[in-house]
């Protein structure tokens, strides 16, 4: 598998599926054939596919919610395939796209199901409770005593996702968690998530259809095709930047270019300098740095070194004399994406890059924008997941 | 002697065979719920076990009622015993039904999450399962004691207690002035009693429907 080619020795093994088999009675093909994985600690490896091709039933067979034909489950380098599963399930947490909350339980309750199963006192149940609402953004005081029926959707799945750390588990299991959500609110539960997982960094296994979720939130990808085969397992820079085989790519699709983007942050790109002046620099100083430089800009900063607005060099805003707004920079978590969106709708040719605390670091152009994407190239698997 | 006349007579004879009446529809319903509940809880996820119990059950319901109270004098004796087990029987089609049909309604995702935390079968069924199924379960409780409340009035042709007595007695004594009077007084009980059974039923639940639920 692509995987081994990777530096992964500093990785522990949290979950390993061994030449595991499901066949589904009256089924003539197997819906997950002979699948090997391994499933590193503290990262989310995403299980990404068409429908039908084993995802979920691989997802269940880590917490035997399905029972495999054949084939080793490990959790921790310990054999669990024949552990009582109710020990199990409750070190495992669990979180899907119905949500299955209990109606008749108040919101409270339902996050305190598994704690209680593990025989904490009232007054840690108590604490966990509000601890994971804070955790997952709802109000204690407002959510506590509310029914699932007296939620929205994204605050039942934020519910969903509390419940499933109830018993603060190592490993969490997610079917298409945010899939019934709209694309506004999802792209919000999902940045959310990914805040959560750098606070509490579980083991996740998350499965998805969706490649662009796919590759917003995974550590890994695990492509699947029919059969529970997987086809590419490596990171989503890699599976993007080098397909394994044109199933790979064709599942990508068109995009895939244009995906990466989105995984090139600034913060680790050279961004090229720009020619900046002093925002008290008079009309000499101007075209002394004009007639050094061949852009047709040049970038103002304040005393700070802040970015605060473009004097143009050439055609018609030159002869008004003015300074031009800098129109929002772009900091060290963006990335070109949002680079080229920003150009793109605010309809200018170069926007201001900053560093962490809003100084300047230089400026993109289109032409830098192509080519730093291909310089980054390939890059080694991500390191922990990032603090937002 | 108007039939008030008459009531204000025997009111305490009919006050009594009302209670007792209200108690055998009782008794009766308890059984069928400690027989009902737990084979529907044991066969509501097979196929053909769940037909055959179901069946079963219907068959009771298909038997006329003086025939079943009469076949159960052979096994029981007169009085209560063949009155409180025919009614058993048939409050059992609604109950189990009822209550089937609550467990087969239960939203997979939540029994499926329910297993995925790592509940075992039994806590499942006192937490989840049984207080989900419960509305459903309780309608069909209701509508075993309106039909239980109905055809206990037989129960006074095999000696058992109840209404069924005063209208027997009116039937048996037909043609006397006041046998209409005991018939009516039998009847107008039942009918008293059906009201109040709702009226129970409704408050019940009202009280154990979680508010999070109809809502
Ligand atoms: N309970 C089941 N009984 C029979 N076949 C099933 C069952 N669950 C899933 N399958 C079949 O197994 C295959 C894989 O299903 P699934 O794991 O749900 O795929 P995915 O999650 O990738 O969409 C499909 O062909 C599906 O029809
Ligand atoms: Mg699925």
């Amino acid at each position: 598998m692509h995987d081994m080619t990777h530096g992964t020795t500093d990785e522990r093994t949290a979950i390993r599926l061994d030449r595991i088999r499901k066949s589904y009675p009256g089924q003539t093909r197997a819906a997950v054939e002979d699948l090997s994985l391994e499933i590193p600690e503290g990262r989310i490896v995403v299980f990404v596919g068409p429908s039908g091709c084993g995802k979920t039933t691989t997802m269940k067979l880590i917490n035997r919610l399905i029972e495999p034909t054949s084939g080793r489950i490990h959790l921790d380098g310990t054999d669990v395939t024949e552990m009582p599963a109710h020990q199990l399930r409750r070190r495992i947490g669990y979180a899907i796209q119905q949500t299955g909350l209990f109606p008749h339980r108040t919101v409270a309750d339902n996050i305190a199901t598994v704690p209680k199963m593990l025989g904490w006192n009232k007054a840690r149940v108590t604490a966990r409770v509000d601890e994971l609402l804070q955790l997952v953004g709802l109000e204690p005081g407002t959510f506590r005593a509310r029914y699932p029926k007296q939620l929205s959707g994204g605050q039942q799945q934020r519910v969903g996702v509390a419940r499933a750390l109830g018993g603060d588990p190592q490993v969490l299991l997610m079917d298409e968690p945010f899939g019934a959500i709209d694309p506004l609110n999802r792209e919000a539960l999902q940045n959310e998530f990914l805040r959560i997982q750098s606070q509490v960094r579980k083991t996740i296994v998350f499965v998805t259809h969706d490649i662009d979720e796919a590759v917003r939130m995974g550590d890994r990808i695990a492509l699947f095709s029919q059969g529970g085969r997987v086809a590419q397992y490596d990171t989503p820079e890699n599976i993007l930047a080098e397909p394994a085989d044109g199933y790979v790519a064709d599942f990508i699709g068109a995009g895939a270019s244009v995906r990466r983007l989105s995984l090139l942050l600034l913060g680790e790109l050279a961004v090229p300098d720009w020619p900046v002046i002093g925002q008290s620099a008079d009309d000499a100083e101007v075209a002394a740095a004009a007639a050094r430089c061949a852009r047709d800009r040049l970038l103002v900063l304040d005393a700070d070194r802040r970015p605060t607005s473009w004097v143009p060099l050439f055609g018609p805003d030159r002869e008004r004399g003015e300074k031009l707004p800098v129109q929002g920079s772009m900091g060290p978590r963006d990335s070109l994406f949002d680079a080229l969106d920003h150009m793109l709708s605010t309809n200018t040719s170069v926007v201001a890059v900053v560093d962490e605390e809003g100084r300047h670091r230089g400026a993109l152009e289109m032409d830098s924008v192509r080519s730093l994407i291909n310089t980054a190239g390939r890059r080694e698997p991500s390191g922990p997941p990032q603090e937002v | 002697m108007s039939f008030f006349e008459f009531l204000a007579g025997n009111w305490t004879d009919v006050l009594e065979a009302t209670l007792a009446h209200a108690v055998l529809v009782l008794e009766a319903l308890g059984l069928a719920v400690l027989v009902g509940v737990p084979l529907a809880f044991l066969t509501y996820r097979t196929t053909a076990p769940r037909a055959a119990v179901l069946g079963a059950a219907g068959i009771f319901l298909t038997i006329p009622s003086y025939a079943l109270f009469g076949l159960l004098i052979a096994p029981l004796g007169l009085g209560r015993g063949p009155s409180v087990l025919a009614l058993t029987l048939y409050a059992l089609l609604p109950v189990i039904r009822n209550t089937v049909v609550g467990l087969r309604e239960l939203d997979p995702a939540v029994i499926e999450s329910a297993r995925a935390m790592g509940m075992g079968r039994l806590r499942m069924l006192a937490t989840v399962e049984l207080p989900l199924a419960w509305p459903v379960l309780l309608t069909g409780l209701r509508v075993a004691a309106q039909l239980l409340l109905g055809i206990a009035a037989i129960a006074a042709a095999v000696n058992g207690p109840g209404l069924g007595n005063l209208i027997l007695d009116g039937l048996a004594t037909a043609g006397t002035p006041f046998a209409i009077y005991l018939t009516i007084e039998g009847a107008a009980g039942i009918v008293v009693l059906a009201v109040v059974f709702d009226l129970l039923f409704a408050a019940v639940n009202r009280l154990t429907t979680p508010r999070g639920f109809g809502a």
